[in-house]
């Protein structure tokens, strides 16, 4: 049984893109793409979610990703409350539940969840009434499904189609829980090649069983992409040494001119943000012609609001 | 009876010819998804009509959405010009309970404000719920609650009425 789906096959929360079928990926694309002209009215509001109340939960810090958030569900007429609340080693998982016991009390339809743990969300969603939607909005290393779709947002606008597409993912891949779902996404939609390229280091023990071809060597993966998608270097998170230093990550891995001339012409660049500059991308890169860097952004709020009316249109009781 | 319902294609020319001595240069023709595209677009090229064609999806503004969710194909809305101070007219393909209407107005005003807004519908079947009436109908009849028309459109771009 899938947390995630209803009965019918409708999305029920949203917790990965692992599982889900092409279909749903389609129709929320879709959906974004109806969204995309309401911030540039002149009443960026849709009365869609009149009356619901929306709990941002972010038990982890995040600015840009609890911000669109924010701004999506306000687009969306929601009523929106922010809490960030602090993780401690005390948070555990009876913590979690009375938080969400009093939140759910106080009548909310929807959460959105961001969490160190992974699993945080799907916990959540396992435990809330009927008529509560949760949204993950990252969860430790496993996943986070609303980067991975705007990210196809982005693919599909600058590219059209998928079909045709090689696609390479460059960098932290271990520690990257926004590289998980982007392989999930671009499988699922139909990629016929997907690369990921990092030291070895850098990579879960597996990652080829996600239908992915691995690169130690960026020169030689970045050759014919249509895509590159740039992974922030987790230093945070980073414990040991699997790095010599971040001038070295940046000298063998860090996406420069020259090395960007080695893919297609009209290639596009990502980044999820954060971006280090000077670590996993040049600022001339970052900030030049190839890059689908702040557009990424604004699409963020197109899909978050995409995401919310389909959960809260699809969970009435 | 099907067959009672008049030849759409028709009605289509008799709309034109009522709606073309209103017409203006402000006058900014915006059709309603799906159906209501379908006249739109055949009434914009029979009047001649210079400015843009609007279409408008009103799946964001629908008054049933706590109830039925959204439509599976929402279709993004396309207004190419500045609302403010415009003539609208306003075209759907069957005017019944007045919802659709009430939730496109509601729509055109978050994108400005227009100087008038007239609505032409291809069938005005009966059954208003609010105080909407059409400006000009290419037909006029009472069809029970019971009772669905629908427009379809062939390959070749013709337009059918049905009734089931």
């Amino acid at each position: 049984m899938n947390l995630q789906l209803n009965p019918d096959g409708s999305l029920r929360h949203l917790l990965t893109l692992d599982g889900l079928p092409r279909t749903i990926l389609t129709h929320i694309l879709d959906t974004a793409e109806s969204f995309m002209d309401v911030g540039e009215r002149e009443v960026k509001k849709v009365p869609l979610l009149r009356g619901k109340s929306i709990f941002n939960l972010f038990f982890e810090p995040s600015t840009r990703t609890r911000t669109t958030f924010e701004i999506a569900a306000k687009r969306l007429s929601a009523d929106v409350v922010n809490l960030n609340i602090a993780t401690s080693s005390q948070t555990k998982g009876e913590a979690i539940l009375d938080t969400v016991d009093n939140l759910a009390a106080m009548h909310a339809d929807m959460f959105i969840v961001r969490h160190a743990q992974s699993g945080a969300a799907h916990f959540i969603a396992r435990n809330v009434a009927p008529h509560i939607s949760v949204v993950n909005a990252g969860d430790g290393r496993h996943s986070h499904p609303t980067q991975g779709l705007l990210d196809m947002f982005t693919i599909r606008r600058f590219k059209g189609e998928f079909h045709n597409l090689t696609v390479a993912i460059v960098g932290d891949v271990l520690h990257s829980r926004v590289a998980r779902s982007q392989i999930h996404a671009l499988t699922t939609l139909g990629v016929p090649e997907v690369r990921v390229i990092a030291p070895k280091t850098l990579l879960p023990t597996g990652v080829e069983q996600m239908g992915v071809k691995v690169y130690h060597d960026l020169e030689a993966g970045l050759h014919g992409c249509d895509v590159i998608i740039t992974l922030r270097l987790q230093s945070e998170r980073m414990k040991g040494a699997l790095l010599p230093s971040a001038q070295e990550y940046f000298k063998f891995f860090g996406l420069t001119p020259a090395k960007l001339a080695l893919a297609k012409p009209d290639a596009i660049v990502m980044h999820p943000g954060p971006m280090n500059r000077g670590v996993e991308i040049d600022s001339e890169v970052a900030d030049g012609p190839q890059s689908v860097i702040l557009p990424q952004v604004t699409y963020g709020i197109a899909v978050r609001m995409a995401v919310m009316a389909i959960l809260a249109g699809g969970t009435t009781a | 009876m099907p067959a009672s319902l008049p030849d759409a294609n028709t009605l289509i020319t008799r709309l034109a010819d009522a709606i073309a001595p209103t017409l203006t240069p402000n006058t900014f023709i915006v059709g309603i998804h799906t159906g209501g595209v379908w006249v739109a677009e055949c009434l914009h090229a029979l009047l001649r009509c210079t400015q843009p064609l609007g279409t408008l999806d009103i799946s964001f503004y629908r008054d049933d959405f706590s109830r039925i969710g959204l439509h599976p194909q929402v279709k993004p809305s396309n207004l190419p010009v500045d609302l403010e101070g415009r003539d609208i007219l306003l075209v759907d393909d069957v005017l019944h309970s007045g919802r659709t209407v009430r939730a496109a107005m509601n729509e055109l005003f978050d994108y400005g404000r227009p100087a008038s807004i007239r609505l032409a519908v291809l069938v005005d079947r009966g059954g208003h719920e609010l105080p909407i009436r059409p400006d000009f109908a290419g037909h006029t009849l009472t069809v029970p609650n019971t009772q669905n028309i629908n427009l379809s459109r062939l390959d070749d771009g013709h337009l059918t009425l049905t009734l089931a």
